[in-house]
């Protein structure tokens, strides 16, 4: 093979933040024309790896080739400057601007601000590599899709031909992904270096070209994409062999704990978020719940946790011996004094289910703190279930005192899942579970689920990846604009029809207009 | 009968014709605190030391104007220096006040609040201090020192106004200052709205981090907007001083003005040009009080002197009920920005 000059080469990367080692002599190499797939768990540095090379960190060590030539990369202009562009895994973008506005943020451009040119150029852009957007709508008026497209579009727009896609498909949906990939390969084809970072081990397999491959900060060894499986790549990234299969028990004893009818809710804003919803949870099954992001999902959860003021309907719970409760339009305080114990994993870990800034132990206490009576706060039992959490599923954190946000997405939802089956739930309402976390993780997540199942608790499980979601679930129910459009066994549920379920009703109604 | 009532708009015209230069001249500190403080705020700092600023504006210049009359002994001043002494010094004065402000929330990330109330309690303490010491200089049973010398040439207006009648009277009275504040005001509005620079200042305040992805020297904006800010803000007290109370610095008499400029940048809903105008409004409602009948009870007075603050609460609960994204205050008002915090 002949000898090419990689676009990019970094070697002997290091950083460290305090303590944490994020980076610890890490390497990589990409060509141009080539898509390559970074792989590694949550905390592996990846993405610190990437932010390095687009000037948001600053290595402690270490030396950054571009083209063969050395390159000093201090700030995101720098990055600009040796053609680099980034897709942040959470969007940088100013909501209240234009996608026009947003492409032009920080362009040294000579000459006055002329935001026409700028949209022409984007139509261009568009044109050129098949996205589809309107220059002048406003960021907050976007599909999480069209924002992604608005990133990628200011990268371009620079001049960008090393492209950096930091967990681009986390919340597409498949068609969504699909366009994306097919945008990606045009880029390709244009001779653009592409890295993309992912935990989904079919995606890498159907768009990159080469792997690579972190673990704990440093470099493992990559390899052509068409040379490895999923099962070598899983095991390259955890150290060890993994097996890649969920197991899903038959449920025993299904007995109905929650039973929803009717269920209507609106948003602060008097939207239609839930339109007569009704359904019933069995204990000792997995309910998944399949649909476009936005569809009602948050709400559906909300409303049964006590979160959520409902307009019309009912949500009772039925317990063991028969009685019945109505949960209905009652706070979790109240649920909770009525000896019902629910979990609650939020769709937002830092924002409703964990304290950012307070340690593990402390926030272990946000769901004890009102036991036993005693002036004094009890810290010793929670400070032994911090330490048991962080001991079972292995959470990577320096010490029990480390405030929750310094930790990575993975790490933390194992704490919030920790926390919450610690509380030994009868009903354990999941969303979005394994939303940014790697195989690894993702897989004792899904074991940790299957055990409460077997345990009897009701589980409601939102995903987003429907292969997933027909692995483990026992009964998939299909929202589509806060309607059920169907409730399918999981056996055997076929993945095409459950994706059109996702968008039939939608339309059906656009075809009456 | 028709008689009476053009004698009624009569009497009307001829007290607008006087309300409203007083409105303006009530208005315009307003406006130059306000201006200021979009600024900054539009660069995710809100700087709650702007009434301290505003006050160090105003006795800064005092302080100039002072130590150049008394350096004259009687002889003629030099028409520009008189200007340009008390003008620099309130610059200066003002610019220190930002930096300090910068340093302490951009810099070292201090908390917003804190440092800006200190930095108003510190602003007037020191206004206070420096203007007693004056006084003390100046040896007089009356508590305050009087600049008229300085103040006539700052108030001194184009030549031919008081030829134009009621249109000179409304329009062209006032010192240059006045005038400055207005070009500012909608120069910055032009700029905030409809150019590069405006729009990266925008995105710093709504997003510091994706104005630093965008490559964007997000500290430098900050500290650029807020020692601005802090300068076109002192021109308010420059201008309350000079103009407004001519010549006549006597400590406290400034009042709660820095308050309600701060207050019209949120019932401008961040916009300075539309303050050019509710500044007015502001600056008329604040001096409605002087109009009442005589022999009015003293607390109805006090009642009138709530009534900006009133239209200001009004104004925010009804922009936070609309709840338009582009009425917002920008996003990352009051959060420091560190680019490697995790």
């Amino acid at each position: 093979m002949e000898y090419r000059v990689p676009a990019v080469r970094m070697q002997n990367i290091s950083k460290t933040f305090g303590s944490i080692v994020a980076n610890d002599h890490a390497e990589l190499t990409v060509y141009r024309g080539e898509i390559l797939a970074l792989l590694g768990e949550n905390g592996s540095g990846k993405t610190t790896l990437m932010n390095m090379l687009a000037g948001i960190y600053y290595p402690d060590e270490g030396q950054i080739f571009i083209d063969g030539e050395e390159a000093v990369i201090a700030s995101p202009h720098d990055a600009y400057k040796y053609g680099i562009g980034m897709i942040h895994q959470h969007f940088k973008l100013v909501d209240v601007l234009s996608a026009a506005e947003n492409v032009a943020l920080g362009l040294k451009e000579k000459g006055r601000l002329n935001l026409k040119k700028v949209a022409e150029r984007i139509t261009e852009l568009c044109d050129q590599y098949g996205f589809e957007l309107d220059p002048w709508e406003k960021i907050y008026n976007m599909s999480v899709s069209e924002k992604q497209t608005v990133e990628i579009i200011k990268v371009l727009y620079r001049g960008a031909d090393i492209l950096i896609l930091d967990e681009p498909t986390a919340v597409l949906t498949p068609q969504e992904t699909e366009k994306l990939f097919t945008v990606l390969r045009n880029m390709r084809s244009d001779d653009k270096a592409i890295i993309i970072i992912t935990h989904k081990m079919n995606e890498v397999e159907e768009l990159s070209d080469r792997v690579a491959v972190l673990r704990k900060g440093a470099y493992v060894g990559d390899m052509l994409t068409k040379d490895t499986n999923a099962e070598e790549m899983s095991g390259m990234l955890v150290g060890h062999p993994v097996e890649l299969s969920i197991e899903r028990p038959d449920p025993v004893d299904p007995k109905p704990r929650i039973v929803v009818e009717g269920l209507t809710v609106r948003n602060e804003e008097g939207l239609l978020k839930l339109d007569d919803v009704s359904f019933t949870a069995n204990t000792g099954e997995i309910l998944g719940i399949a649909g476009i992001s936005g569809s009602g999902q948050k709400e559906l959860l909300e409303a049964i946790a006590g979160l959520q003021p409902v307009e019309k309907g009912s949500i009772r719970y039925i317990r063991d011996d028969g009685t019945e409760d109505e949960l209905t339009l009652k706070d979790p305080l109240t649920i909770q004094k009525m000896g019902v114990s629910l979990s609650f994993v939020p769709e937002d870990r830092l924002g409703m289910g964990l304290v950012g800034s307070m340690d593990i132990t402390e926030n272990m206490m946000l769901r004890s703190y009102r036991r036993g009576n005693s002036l004094f706060l009890d810290q010793k039992n929670p400070h032994k279930l911090a330490a048991e959490v962080v001991k079972d599923l292995s959470v990577n954190t320096p010490n029990l005192e480390t405030p929750v946000r310094r930790l990575s997405g993975g790490n933390v939802q194992k704490v919030l899942v920790g926390r919450e089956i610690a509380s030994a739930p009868t009903v354990l309402l999941t969303a979005y579970a394994v939303r940014g976390l790697d195989i690894n993780s993702s897989y004792m997540i899904y074991e940790l689920i299957n055990r409460q199942k077997a345990a009897g608790v009701a589980v409601v499980y939102v995903g987003e990846d429907l292969d997933v979601l027909l692995e483990l679930s026992d009964r998939i129910l299909v929202l589509c604009d806060g309607r059920v459009s169907g409730i399918l066994p999981g056996r055997g549920a076929d993945k095409k029809e459950v994706g059109l379920m996702m968008t039939r009703i939608r339309k059906e109604a656009a075809d009456e207009e | 009968m028709s008689g009476g009532l053009g004698g009624f708009f009569a009497a009307f015209f001829t007290f607008i014709v006087s309300f409203f230069p007083r409105a303006v001249m009530q208005g315009i500190p307003l406006l130059a605190g306000s201006t200021g403080e979009t600024i900054t705020e539009k660069s995710g700092h809100l700087n709650l030391g702007i009434p301290g600023i505003m006050y160090v504006g105003g006795i800064s210049g005092v302080i100039g104007a002072f130590f150049y009359e008394n350096s004259l002994h009687g002889a003629e001043p030099n028409n520009f220096l008189i200007l340009f002494i008390p003008f620099m010094a309130c610059l200066l004065g003002s610019l220190l006040m930002g930096l300090i402000y910068s340093l302490l929330t951009v810099t070292f990330r201090a908390n917003q609040n804190v440092a800006g109330l200190a930095l108003t309690t510190f602003g007037v303490g020191f206004g206070n201090f420096f203007g007693g010491s004056l006084i003390k200089l100046v040896d007089t049973e009356i508590p305050s020192i009087a600049l008229s010398l300085t103040s006539s040439h700052f108030r001194q207006s184009l030549p031919f106004a008081e030829k134009l009648g009621w249109f000179g009277k409304m329009f062209l009275s006032y010192g240059f200052v006045a005038y400055l504040v207005i070009v500012l005001a909608f120069t910055a509005a032009f700029v905030i709205k409809r150019t590069r620079v405006g729009l990266n200042l925008r995105a710093v305040g709504e997003n510091p981090a994706t104005a630093d992805a965008a490559g964007i020297n997000v500290n430098c904006y900050k500290y650029i907007a807020t020692a601005l800010g802090s300068m076109i803000a002192g021109l308010g007290g420059l201008y309350y001083v000079m103009d407004y109370a001519n010549g006549v610095w006597s400590n406290d008499a400034f009042g709660d003005r820095g308050w309600l400029a701060i207050a019209l940048v949120i019932f401008t809903v961040w916009k300075p040009n539309v303050s050019v105008f509710a500044s007015i409004l502001f600056g008329g409602l604040y001096i409605l009080n002087n109009y009442l009948p005589t022999g009015t009870n003293l607390a109805i007075k006090e009642l009138y002197n709530m009534i900006p603050y009133v239209v200001t609460l009004i104004v925010l609960i009804i922009s936070s009920m609309k709840k338009k994204r582009e009425n917002q205050p920008p996003q990352s008002l009051g959060l420091p920005y560190f680019r490697e915090d995790r």
